[in-house]
């Protein structure tokens, strides 16, 4: 046995010049392909720019909460009205403006009202009082509709005693806008786009570089030599994460400079996030492989079980809080959508690790059991 | 040395499509083994178990001591396996595919550039060039470049001359009568019979087995009955006019002949009076010595 006389010395340093023999393979097959390095460069541009027009939707089940320094019959009157309305879902009444603000942040809450103190005595006395509606604008939709609603409905109640006790009065209703103060719909779909391309990128090209090898035949001559099936699956995913790495980068500074999108958090938090999503779609593009034999299904594959989750379950378009129950329900497997949230707190909301590691933990799981379902699918022959 | 005992191998849901029906063989050291039959016969399984790379149903194969499906890792790496389909990276260069190739066995090309030079030499030329803009003559050279790199004991090759011109087929084969000088085993598959004078050994297959298995000379040998060759124009007409002749048991289109196999009876000249007056003037029959397509022939019917 010739070949044997010599290996174990030689092993790691072999294994090692095999797997950078491998990425360099790659690297080149990406190169020398211009639809390939068309669609890495063009995707993120393109898709930044299409969605520059945000579509704007219904709003449902505004998670709304009160503030009352001094309770008395109007806005009882007022809560009350809310509260009925069938597009609001109450959340109680909070025992500071603190307390609201840490559930706002936590995105359990979608709108404040915040009375003025005397509120009742302000009306009778000087026939002016104040409320003030701070609505949640990580979702600019969201935000802005929750607000009118809520003038409207006061608008309505002003209206309705005005008639009954014919005394002049003027409820003043102050709108804030917090997260996103200037009310751009860009604040919503950056993170969204960023889910979708990386998606694109890491499930879609990773799961088609292998099922070319096995369809051109080159998997039979990979399996027939001694290279370890974990060697090349992971020499396979390195080109791709360099090149969602700047995708990455390339949304975010187009969302900067060209959008005017700021980054309030934490930029090695926000690249710890991507690294995350990164990791969690190509394993999902090597799961995919190891189910088609044709490049074309598994393009079809990684676009139904992977883009369109993204563009309709993740909350990238659709809020999910807006979905049916079964919906909802569903979106919780939809990676994206944890992406999504974690970007959207960091990024928009300026928040902490603390306030993402559960969008995190989630990412990671999905990552092991994507990762058990490869290896436990991974062929060591041709059938 | 393979050797090889009663391979099943049936695919299907129902495994209602068998390839193998229990192939069994030897193959020695330094021996050329050519495993001649037509397209679907069961080569490219027989080759794919024996490169480790599909599970026969039932069976074994020995190759140099290692079995092809405990020892797969072994098998690996002393094989060089060259795939019927042109399996290299068409976007890579000759150099890069043979370079990659070099690697992934854990060796370079000048470590073992004296094992292809003969053959890469021919191809260094263009070794900038990709290796998809190469000919099919080309592009075989650099497959086998690529399955050899890595100096291995046994090569396997599944139909390396399909679709490559003649004068590079030659080449080949006289490529593979050196590399047989080193002591290597040789594995090959075709579906031209003409190559079979090439091989040290054949074995004909037809659907899933073995018919015949020995030298070229030894299956002409014992090729028993008459052959004659029928030439002339109008060979379609006339090969219609034998099929019809009570006394011909076989009649084939033979490149600018036919073949036919007649029962004791019947006379050479007899034949040819015959067909003259079946107004083929220009007609010639003639015996002939058999080929081992003859035999294959003779064997299948």
């Amino acid at each position: 046995m010739r070949f044997s006389e010599n290996l174990p010395v030689k092993q790691k340093d072999f294994k090692m010049k095999q797997f950078i023999a491998f990425v360099n393979k790659e690297f080149l097959h990406i190169i020398r392909d211009n639809r390939t390095l068309l669609i890495i460069i063009g995707i993120p541009i393109v898709e930044i720019l299409l969605f520059g027009f945000a579509i704007n939707m219904e709003v449902q089940n505004i998670k709304v909460a009160f503030y009352d320094p001094t309770p008395d019959s109007v806005t009882q009157g007022i809560s009350e009205r809310i509260k009925q309305n069938p597009y609001f879902s109450n959340m109680g009444n909070a025992q500071s403006m603190d307390e609201m603000e840490e559930a706002m942040r936590k995105g359990k809450l979608d709108l404040a009202v915040v009375y003025q103190q005397n509120f009742q005595e302000n009306l009778v006395h000087s026939g002016q009082a104040a409320v003030q509606l701070l609505a949640n604008s990580s979702d600019p939709n969201r935000g802005s509709i929750a607000a009118t609603y809520a003038s409207a409905i006061i608008a309505g109640y002003q209206r309705d005693n005005m008639d009954l006790v014919q005394i002049p009065f003027q409820i003043q209703t102050e709108n804030r806008m917090i997260y996103n103060p200037l009310m751009k719909s860009s604040y919503m779909f950056v993170p969204g786009i960023m889910g979708l391309v990386l998606m694109i990128i890491c499930t879609i090209m990773t799961s088609v570089s292998i099922v070319r090898e096995k369809e051109r035949g080159t998997m039979e001559v990979l399996l027939a030599s001694p290279l370890k099936h974990g060697t090349m699956v992971f020499a396979k995913t390195i080109p791709y994460m360099v090149i969602s790495f700047i995708d990455f980068i390339i949304i975010l500074l187009l969302s900067y400079f060209v959008l005017g999108v700021p980054v309030n958090g934490s930029l090695i938090l926000l690249f710890l996030v991507a690294l995350i999503y990164i990791s969690l779609t190509l394993t999902y593009g090597l799961t995919v492989s190891t189910l088609v034999d044709k490049q074309v299904n598994a393009v079809i594959f990684s676009a139904i079980t992977a883009m369109i989750p993204v563009l309709m379950l993740s909350g990238m378009i659709f809020p999910i809080d807006n979905m049916p129950g079964v919906l909802r329900s569903l979106s919780v497997i939809v990676p994206a959508r944890w992406f999504i949230e974690a970007v959207r707190k960091v990024m928009i909301q300026g928040q902490g690790f603390f306030m993402i590691w559960k969008e995190l933990l989630i990412m990671i799981g999905m990552t092991l059991f994507l990762l058990l379902l490869t290896v436990a699918n991974t062929k060591k022959r041709l059938e | 040395m393979i050797e090889v005992k009663n391979l099943y191998k049936s695919y299907g849901r129902a495994d209602n499509i068998i390839a193998l029906k229990g192939v069994s063989f030897t193959v020695n050291d330094g021996e050329i083994f050519g495993v001649i039959g037509p397209d679907g016969a069961g080569k490219t399984s027989l080759f794919r178990i024996l490169a480790s790379l599909i599970l026969p149903d039932s069976g074994s194969a020995i190759m140099n001591g290692h079995d092809v499906v405990k020892d797969y890792k072994t098998i690996r790496q002393i094989i060089g396996y060259m795939p019927g389909r042109f399996s290299l990276y068409q976007d890579l260069s000759v150099e890069e595919n043979l370079k990659f190739f070099a690697t992934l066995f854990g060796t370079t090309i000048e470590e073992n550039y004296h094992l292809i030079k003969d053959i890469y030499r021919q191809i260094e030329p263009f070794k900038n060039r990709r290796a998809g803009a190469l000919s099919g003559g080309m592009k075989q050279k650099l497959a086998l470049s690529c399955a050899l790199i890595h100096k291995p004991e046994i090569l396997i090759l599944d139909e390396p001359t399909t679709g490559v011109d003649p004068v590079s087929r030659k080449e080949f084969w006289d490529m593979l009568a050196r590399l047989k000088e080193q002591g290597l085993i040789i594995l090959v598959s075709t579906a031209y019979m003409d190559e079979a004078g090439r091989c040290d050994r054949i074995a004909l297959i037809k659907e899933g087995e073995f018919i015949a298995t020995d030298t070229p000379q030894g299956i002409i040998d014992n090729y028993s009955g008459v052959l004659w060759a029928v030439q002339g124009s109008r060979m379609s007409v006339i090969l219609h006019e034998l099929r019809a002749h009570h006394l011909i048991k076989s009649s084939f289109a033979f490149g600018d002949k036919i073949h036919i196999t007649v029962d004791e009876g019947l006379q050479a000249e007899e034949l040819k009076q015959y067909l003259i007056n079946k107004n083929f003037e220009d007609v010639n029959v003639f015996p002939i010595e058999p080929t081992v397509e003859d035999c294959f022939m003779a064997l299948t019917n």
